[in-house]
């Protein structure tokens, strides 16, 4: 398991360095100098524009310089938003944008697993029908039209929450809800899937055939099987919140790193692009060991044979 | 014994003829090709042949449009800005009222815009007619969808039956190629490709095919994998068939379903995208129109005017509903396994 | 002898797409204290389908459209699934054919050992573990106590179908129901199941309904034998009845087509054709389309049971005195030869001299 686990880390480094050399050359490919008023400058200004970034150096040099100060966390200046470091600028809104996130993986997964399961257990009634009417809907209505729609009728016209913005607990949970539909809605079509097929199997059968009543094999039997796989939604549920933090964060105005990273691309402000796609691919890098490693301690056919899964 | 009271006909204990033994066998269901079976059960299900339906429709409208639009989608009208939806006469939520300072004004009235003259949907802030920029966008937003699903189709296939077909190093190679891409958020990487070839239809297309494709192969490469012991491959490979050719005329065929169910899934998630980008700014740029762009226009003002948002976003979520339904009927349809 | 289970004319359909299934088609039998009655016949003929409703364990979309299933004095078709959860695993217990999926992968086997003690008897913990740990010994697992702690994919398919075996035999069953328990597994590990359920069978006193496809495996096990066809038991009787002096034209092709010591593989006899669709049964005998000596009356009506001896009985036309005498396949007419040498030397039932059969004829 230890060997496991080091190589999985290995690998992910080894990522993620591919990820920043990919996106530092992309970036370079970028024609003309990333300044905004660019046209208004001198030839000098722009010189010592470029001196100031470093961008005056062989593209190998600021490649190097790059990648070494991205391993002592220094992800270079922004060119926007008064010159600040990168990694500060991150430092400062991640946590808005972790919250959210954090908040809408728990609500969209519990309450999805528990749709799904009640779907499967209850397949071909009106439950089940109701819970994958839900999850269609919340797979089709895109996040940010169902963000504004909260925001009108919750916000605006019943003046239920605030409409945008960012203090207190009251101002987080309808950008939490309107991210955790998505999740929720996966979840949920997953779980169902999940919980039919182990429900038709064998050994739930022999349970029944043991005596346990259909609680006692949801309970002891049902669950834990069909939940082992749900782990791995945990990856593509996390590139999902961070899509949606995106416009999400930009409708309620909230200082996440989503709207920041909006407002760079907007703004053509490279280092604060390529930090924060540096930061997302980090986190799904991150999430995918994580579920690597539960999956291994939880399903016992794992564990105890330290073989690999591909989540 | 119970027989003893029944009446027997007479040559009742005769032995059967042959013939006759053989007829009731000989009744079987007709059998039916793969695809009529799955189209048949494609029928049963009501929920994906009304989305087949109302995408045909949409569709429809949307491409006809380019001849038979209301109105000119770009011709603007200052004096005509902002109108509320009016149908004929008018009735409830299309009779061109507005609620200006908690008054309600007749709007067309106010603008002077001559009687019978009516904007269905409304219109937007340079006076645009709402409708025919809404299948104007239709238009775009299902192209761009179709362009990139195209890409996402021939990278996909292309890349899933290589790594399938060679097995041994090549896939292992190509294996960890898609591990790395898709370690990448792919909204990050739609993003960088959009800010480093800037925006356009074929642009963002390009960029929502370049992460679509990762599934498609994945499926591909499994189902090629399964394939290619299978009996029939193996019997045109000792005929001396040329790779190519037993791809084209075996392998794909039998691939059919795999791909036409993950295509209607990657449909709505390219729309999804499209409208996203276009809706944080950076995507399809005037003078096109999408439903994303709409959505973006509509919403600096859905406040106040909210049809501007609304009927957008109801066109782009029925797109979505639909496409997903019809996806979600042609998964059972094709694997009756997992019918729930 | 005393009955401890009685089937009458159950009846299930299931409801599909394409219309009703009709599974299981009026079948009648008892099962007596002791013995093992063997169920017999081709893939779909409603084996499982009977085995599942006698455990209340029918899918959902199935119908009983008629019958009773007598245990102890309950009528286990009408007890709710509550009492039918008293019942299972406690005084019926099943073993199913596929010893890889019966288990559940994420338990330890010490708890789904112990858990039909844990449901059904208030027992403590260590008696529990102490009662698992005995059963698994029982049924040959080494190192019962450290393998208690181990999940099902540490261990072998012969090791895991003793491992359901224990499971189900933990609370000392009245009525134990295995249903092809031995088709997945190979041929040494089959015997070694096999020769361990009938030891098992003497020690803990328990009647079996054993279900398979395969006749061979019949003679070693069973008492008497049904043969099940499209949804009905065709023939019923004892053992030595069934493979020496079969009436049944279906039947004779069951013991046609097994492999004797000196038949060759390629003269492997197969019955032609296949099963009837019993979404629309045929109108008389189902098995007419696909019987050589079928007569003009098996395609209108079918036959009821003719009673043969007293624990022998079959669904025929040519048992009616009508019917013209037939004369079986060689390999039938081989083994009526041998039985009727048997019966005049005085081997009159030679395995359980003591059966008496009620047959489903019998009670017409
Ligand atoms: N849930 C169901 N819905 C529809 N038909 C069913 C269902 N369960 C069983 N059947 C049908 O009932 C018939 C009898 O099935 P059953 O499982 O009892 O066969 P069996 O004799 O046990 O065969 P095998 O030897 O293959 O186990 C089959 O034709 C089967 O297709
Ligand atoms: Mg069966």
């Amino acid at each position: 398991m230890r060997k496991y686990i080091l190589k999985r880390v290995l690998y992910m480094l080894l990522t993620l360095f591919l990820i920043a050399t990919i996106t530092f050359f992309l970036m370079k490919l970028l024609p003309g100098t990333p300044y905004q008023n660019q046209d208004k400058m001198s030839a000098s200004q722009i010189h010592m524009m470029n001196v100031q970034y470093g961008l005056n150096k062989p593209v190998w040099q600021q490649y190097l310089i790059y990648i070494f100060g991205m391993v002592h966390g220094n992800l270079g200046i922004s060119f926007q938003f008064s010159s600040q470091p990168v990694s500060y600028l991150i430092a400062t809104r991640i946590g808005p944008s972790l919250q959210l996130g954090i908040q809408a993986m728990i609500v969209g997964s519990i309450l999805g697993i528990l749709l799904g399961a009640i779907a499967a257990i209850r397949k071909n009634t009106w439950a089940d029908t109701l819970a994958t009417l839900l999850a269609i809907l919340g797979m089709s209505i895109p996040n940010f039209v169902f963000a504004v729609l909260l925001q009108y009728i919750l916000g605006f016209k019943l003046k239920l929450f605030p409409i945008a913005l960012w203090d207190n607990f009251s101002s987080s949970i309808l950008p939490t809800i309107a991210l955790a539909m998505m999740p929720l809605a996966e979840t949920a079509r997953f779980m169902r899937t999940e919980m039919i097929d182990v429900l038709n199997s064998d050994y739930i059968m022999l349970a029944r055939a043991k005596g346990l009543t259909q609680a006692g094999v949801v309970w002891h039997h049902a669950l834990r099987n069909s939940l082992i796989p749900v782990i791995t939604l945990a990856g593509p549920l996390a590139v999902n919140l961070m899509t949606g933090s995106m416009v999400v964060e930009n409708i309620f105005s909230i200082p996440g790193i989503g709207e920041q990273f909006v407002k760079s691309i907007t703004t053509n402000d490279y280092p604060t692009i390529m930090g924060v796609t540096m930061v997302y691919s980090l986190m799904l890098v991150v999430v995918i060991l994580i579920v690597d490693i539960l999956y291994g301690i939880i399903d016992p056919r794992i564990r105890l044979s330290g073989s690999e899964v591909n989540a | 014994m119970a027989d003893e009271k029944m009446q027997l006909p007479k040559d009742a204990f005769e032995p059967l003829q042959a013939t006759e033994q053989l007829n009731s066998e000989r009744i079987a269901a007709p059998s039916l090709t793969f695809l009529q079976d799955a189209w048949r059960r494609l029928k049963k299900n009501k929920a994906a042949v009304i989305s087949l339906w109302v995408l045909v429709v949409i569709i429809i409208l949307a491409v006809g449009s380019i001849w038979f639009s209301p109105r000119n989608p770009n011709a603007q009208n200052a004096a005509y800005a902002n109108l509320p939806p009016k149908i004929g006469g008018g009735f409830w939520g299309f009779d061109g009222k507005a609620n200006i300072a908690g008054a309600v004004v007749d709007a067309y009235k106010q603008a002077g815009v001559p009687k019978g003259t009516y904007y269905i949907l409304g219109t937007d802030y340079l006076g645009r007619d709402l409708l025919s920029r809404i299948l104007f966008g239709t238009r775009i937003s299902l192209l761009v969808a179709f362009v990139a699903t195209f890409f996402d189709l021939v990278i996909g296939v292309a890349y899933g039956m290589i790594s399938g077909w060679y097995g041994g190093r090549v896939d292992t190679i190509m294996q960890r190629v898609l591990e790395v891409i898709s370690s990448v958020p792919n909204l990050v990487v739609v993003i960088l490709m959009i800010v480093v070839f800037k925006p356009g239809i074929f642009s963002i297309s390009m960029a929502i095919a370049i992460t679509g494709w990762i599934t498609m192969a994945r499926l591909i490469r499994a189902q090629t994998l399964k394939m290619k012991d299978q009996e029939f491959i193996l019997a045109a490979r000792t005929l001396g068939e040329s790779t190519r050719k037993i791809a084209l005329k075996h392998l794909l065929p039998n691939l059919s379903s795999t791909i036409i169910i993950q295509l209607m899934f990657t449909i709505p998630t390219a729309i999804f995208f499209e409208a996203f980008l276009s809706f944080i700014g950076i995507g399809i740029s005037a003078p096109n129109a999408s439903l994303g762009t709409l959505l973006n226009d509509g919403y600096k003002t859905f406040r106040f005017l909210p049809y501007q948002m609304w009927y957008p976003a109801a066109v782009l979520s029925i797109i979505m509903i639909a496409f997903n339904l019809l996806a979600d009927g042609l998964r059972d349809a094709f694997d009756p396994r997992t019918r729930g | 002898m005393e009955n401890i289970l009685e089937v009458k004319d159950l009846t299930v359909n299931f409801g599909t797409f394409a219309g009703d299934v009709q599974a299981v088609r009026g079948v009648s039998f008892d099962l007596h204290k002791g013995e093992t009655l063997a169920i017999v016949g081709e893939t779909g003929s409603g084996k499982s389908v009977t085995t599942k409703a006698i455990m209340g364990l029918l899918d959902s979309n199935a119908k009983v459209a008629s019958g009773t299933i007598m245990f102890e004095g309950q009528d286990l078709l009408k007890a709710s699934a509550h009492e039918m959860a008293t019942v299972n695993g406690n005084s019926i217990a099943e073993i199913i054919q596929d010893p890889m999926t019966s288990l559940d992968p994420t338990m330890t086997i010490g708890k789904q050992v112990s858990e039909p003690l844990r449901i059904h008897k208030s027992m403590s913990k260590e008696k529990a573990i102490a009662r698992t740990k005995e059963v698994l010994e029982l049924v040959g697992i080494q190192n019962a106590a450290a393998r208690m702690k181990d999940y099902p994919h540490q261990f072998s398919g012969g090791q895991r179908q003793r491992i359901v075996i224990a499971m189900a035999l933990v609370n000392y069953p009245k009525i134990l129901i295995a249903d092809e328990p031995t088709t997945a597994l190979d041929v040494t590990i089959q015997a070694q199941i096999l020769n361990l359920m009938t030891e098992l069978q003497q020690k803990i006193d328990t009647s079996i309904i054993f279900i398979t496809h395969d006749l061979g495996v019949v003679a070693g096990m069973a008492d008497r034998v049904a043969v099940m066809y499209a949804g009905k038991i065709i023939e019923v009787g004892t053992v030595d009845e069934i493979f020496y002096d079969p009436k049944h034209p279906y039947t004779w092709g069951l013991i046609n087509s097994m492999p004797t010591l000196d038949t060759k593989a390629d003269r492997l006899y197969a019955i032609p054709g296949t099963p009837p669709d019993l979404l629309d049964p045929p109108k008389g005998d189902a098995f007419a389309p696909r019987n050589a000596y079928a007569l003009k009356i098996d395609t209108q009506q079918a036959p009821p049971f003719f009673p043969v001896t007293a624990t022998h009985a079959a669904a025929t036309w040519l048992l009616h005195p009508a019917a013209p005498t037939v004369t079986p396949p060689p390999e039938i007419v081989r083994r009526q030869a041998i039985y009727q040498q048997m019966i005049a030397k005085g081997f009159d039932q030679p395995n359980n001299p003591a059966v008496k059969l009620n047959t489903p004829a019998t009670d017409q």
